[in-house]
């Protein structure tokens, strides 16, 4: 829909519900409608009892304990469960040194060590997916979640690309998930000293009199600025250069855990002219001024303002709300929780004309079918397979803008069977009243009155695989 | 597979939803309005056209890329001689037959007339065949689709993949099916309890009910013309996983299917920043299975290729100059790739202005001589018989013709 057309229906709205008054507030969700929508957009979804919960403790009480998480207790499964998955718990520098002990085995072709690899790199995958995904799941803390999904997907890094693999879980667990709250100049510049960064978009190669301009394009297209936001090749060239020497050392990494080194030999020493300014020699000083000016500059504010509320509210998100939002963002100098505070208490985003317009991407329809049927997801690899069936393999966006989240993106012929089929199978076993239960309003009616006139069997599938579970 | 053989599969699978009749194999010339096929291959993330087919003869080239450069035809992984100035990439030794028979042509130095080096734009752009408008709310393809006449059924524009690409995205149905051997087969909706449901749940549904039938209806087609080519026993070798085998599988498709006639496949991985070697390596890795599956392609498609046009593009060319890291950074010109039975091949067309220090746009890339819209635009309106109002639908404010002789027709 049209930001325009939005619009028109909001005023439609308003005028219908509360006419004739011009002034009246604009309609808003409330009760289980407004609890099923919070769950649908904080959460990946409703698991059974959430509805009630949040609609006894109220939907404001419950979006403020999602932006402060610090109290809520993961259950103790969950942490088990975590504890027992070594990838996530080690440093960055011991699983690249796994990683690349079995790579250089590479040449030697015993069934030993091709099994002895096989075992490696299968494990740094499915531990640091299973990690994602049990928390998505189960963690009580699904803004933080939520927040890790949207923020690593922004800065994403692809794990096919040669060392990044190793390195994805620390990434996700040092750059990524202690800043979705925080303040967006610290993730900035942790994703940019991560050495899964530095591989992945080739800073770690650029040197004065060798630039890579990889990251440095990127860092302003996709990561700040936004693309067409007044820059020119010439800015892309120069920041290049400024940040010239942001390395790190592999066999470092891996002996001492040195996840970043600035390297004066490698630094471009010249003066650069980026973004109309002369930037003075200053070693590494001058990449900390480039992200200082980026991370809060006024196209930043509106680019991410835009992708949250897109995330959030509306493929076309409302202009006014995006405009709201970073004005909050330069106000508080890139506060992510500030930011995301302004969102939620939007009309825009309790207005019923933002109840499931989303359409799910496949990772939130898995991990919310997950959520509806209560189940743990003791087995990741199914869920992997369907990721990648879907299209949207974990960890494995290839290109750094990441995967989109519009339904323009995501649903076609082959997306609607596959997830039909997805739900079949993850199905089995599970009660459909149990489902229906946990999803509550969000199942319209004519669904609801439809799988009751169904054999019993293949309820919760329908239920799962309905078009009102499509969306969120 | 022979035609014969074909009928016998098809007796075999009778009761087989198969939307096709004897009369679909009665003539081998041009008749039904689906007859003439078009398949695009975009290469996502700006292939190094200028290692694809490299101006070997120009000696600006070696220096340009001293660890990178093709080394001549004749040498170690050496290029591959076309006209004797350029030579095309060795990974791509499996096109040099189609090439010798006239059937592959290259326009260097074409692309798209925006100058933005962001890939994300640039692939939208060329999806959209509006340089610098973004608000083009569909893709050529979709409104070649509604161009073209004839009814369409779903199936008449597949997309290879799991998402809709934005080339195919609009008002006309398109499909698309899964890579692999994942498309033929059946899923939960060919069992009848469960189509009877999810029917129930989704048929006239508002804002799903169009997508999940055109993708039932097509599903059963899919499957139909696939199994039918199973039970024939191809007999040949198992392909490698990736391009060549979904370019096999498009093809067995095609020919089972009239109703397809446009197809649509993205390949990823061609940024190479870094180490992106010269006749072996990584670019050379990337390559090959893309040359392996166009000479599949046009193998298996048999005598309907003589139909059938095929044009592999990318958003944009790289920079000439390698970078400090064996790579090449974002660039502009690029090289279009033209394959078919109607191409007058055996050419490097386009205006080629060479590699040397006054020739480069911004001192550091191809420019663009040829727009890549008049390459298209010379395809539909030639190969796919669009009138001159037809073109402009499909390709609005479009420069006008470059005066290029891409097809013998």
């Amino acid at each position: 829909m049209s930001a325009r057309s939005w619009f028109a229906s909001m005023i439609l709205l308003a005028a219908v519900q509360a006419a004739p008054a011009a002034l009246a507030a604009p309609p808003q969700l409330s009760g289980q409608a407004a609890a099923a929508h919070v769950l649908n957009r904080l959460a990946y979804g409703p698991a059974p009892g959430d509805i009630e919960r949040v609609t006894q403790m109220g939907v404001a009480r419950y979006i403020d304990s999602q932006l402060h998480p610090e109290s809520l207790e993961l259950p103790a499964a969950l942490s088990e469960r975590l504890a027992g998955l070594d990838t996530v718990q080690r440093s960055s520098g011991e699983v690249l040194g796994d990683f690349l002990a079995v790579r250089d085995m590479v040449k030697d072709e015993t069934e030993d060590a091709k099994a002895m690899r096989r075992e490696v790199l299968a494990r740094i995958n499915n531990q640091t997916a299973e990690a994602r995904i049990a928390r998505a799941v189960a963690s009580p803390r699904q803004l933080e979640e939520v927040m890790v999904d949207f923020w690593f997907n922004h800065f994403n890094v692809f794990s096919g690309k040669g060392q990044v693999r190793p390195l994805v879980a620390s990434y996700e667990r040092d750059a990524i998930r202690p800043y979705v709250f925080g303040s967006f100049r610290d993730m900035l510049g942790a994703t940019a000293k991560h050495p899964a960064m530095l591989f992945y978009l080739d800073n770690y190669l650029s040197k004065a009199g060798g630039l890579n301009e990889n990251y440095a394009r990127e860092l302003m297209e996709l990561h700040t600025l936004g693309v067409d936001k007044g820059y020119t090749q010439k800015d892309v060239t120069e920041l290049a250069r400024m940040l010239t020497g942001w390395s790190f050392a592999p066999r470092q990494l891996v002996a001492r855990n040195e996840t970043f080194r600035f390297d004066p030999k490698r630094h471009d020493n010249g003066d650069k002219q980026w973004l109309g300014r002369v930037v003075k020699p200053q070693g590494q000083a001058e990449g900390e001024y480039a992200l200082d000016v980026l991370a809060v500059h006024p196209a930043t504010a509106r680019h991410i303002s835009y992708k949250l509320a897109q995330y959030f509210v509306a493929d076309e998100p409302p202009p006014a709300l995006v405009e709201r939002m970073a004005q909050t963002w330069v106000a508080s100098k890139g506060d992510i929780r500030s930011v995301l505070k302004t969102l939620f208490a939007s009309d825009e985003f309790m207005s019923p004309e933002a109840q499931g317009a989303k359409f799910k991407t496949p990772y939130q329809f898995v991990i919310s079918a997950a959520r509806a049927g209560n189940s743990a997801m003791a087995e990741v690899r199914p869920v992997l397979g369907a990721l990648d069936r879907l299209g949207m393999p974990l960890y494995g966006c290839q290109t750094p803008d990441g995967y989109k989240n519009t339904q323009a993106a995501w649903l076609n012929p082959d997306a609607l069977s596959r997830r039909i089929g997805y739900a079949t199978t993850l199905a089995q076993g599970v009660d459909a009243a149990v489902v229906q239960a946990a999803l509550g309003e969000s199942v319209s009616e004519r669904t609801q009155g439809v799988v009751a006139a169904s054999p019993q069997k293949i309820r919760t599938a329908m239920l799962l695989g309905s078009p009102d579970f499509m969306q969120r | 597979m022979q035609r014969r053989d074909f009928l016998n599969a098809f007796a075999a699978g009778a009761g087989l939803m198969i939307p096709l009749g004897r009369e679909a194999w009665a003539a081998t010339s041009v008749q039904r309005p689906t007859d003439r096929k078009l398949i695009v291959v975009m290469l996502r993330g700006a292939v190094d056209g200028l290692n694809v087919v490299a101006p070997i003869g120009d000696e600006n080239y070696a220096q340009l890329r001293p660890s990178i450069a093709l080394a001549a035809p004749g040498k170690d992984n050496g290029a591959l001689d076309l006209d004797g100035y350029f030579g095309l990439h060795p990974a791509l030794a499996p096109l040099m037959p189609l090439w010798r028979e006239k059937k592959l042509a290259f326009v260097h130095a074409s692309g798209s007339p925006d100058a933005t080096r962001s890939h994300f734009d640039a692939q939208d752009y060329m999806e959209s065949a509006t340089p610098g408008v973004k608000s083009t709310p569909d893709g050529w393809m979709n409104r070649l689709i509604a161009t073209l006449p004839g009814t369409s059924t779903p199936t008449r524009a597949v997309s290879v993949g799991p998402t809709m690409p934005r080339i195919l995205s609009g008002q006309a149905a398109a499909i698309n099916i899964a890579n692999g051997s994942a498309a033929g087969k059946p899923g939960a909706l060919d069992r009848p309890q469960l189509a009877t449901a999810f029917d129930q749940l989704y048929m006239g549904h508002e804002r799903f009910g169009k997508v999940y039938q055109d993708g039932r209806e097509a599903h059963k087609e899919v499957m139909a013309a696939t199994m039918a080519e199973s039970m024939a026993a191809d007999g040949g070798a198992p392909l490698p996983n990736g391009f060549p085998d979904d370019a096999a599988r498009l093809a067995v498709l095609m020919r089972n299917d009239p109703n397809v006639q446009m197809a649509f496949f993205a390949l990823g991985g061609w940024d190479t920043h870094a180490s992106q070697g010269a006749g072996t390596g990584q670019l050379a890795n990337r390559l090959a299975p893309l040359g392996q599956g166009l000479a599949l392609l046009a193998q298996k498609l048999g005598p309907m290729f003589e139909d059938t046009t095929i044009v592999v593009m990318s958003e944009f060319g790289r920079t000439a100059r390698e970078n400090g890291n064996g790579g090449t950074d974002h660039g502009h010109g690029n090289v279009m790739w033209v394959l078919g039975g109607g191409v007058a091949g055996g050419k490097v067309l386009g205006d080629w202005q060479g590699v040397g220090n006054g020739q480069l746009n911004e001192g550091r890339d191809l420019p663009v001589t040829t727009d890549f819209r008049t390459v298209l635009a010379q395809i539909a309106e030639r190969h796919l018989r669009l009138s001159d109002s037809q073109l402009a639908q499909v390709f609005p404010r479009m420069p006008s013709s470059s005066g290029l002789r891409l097809l013998r027709a």
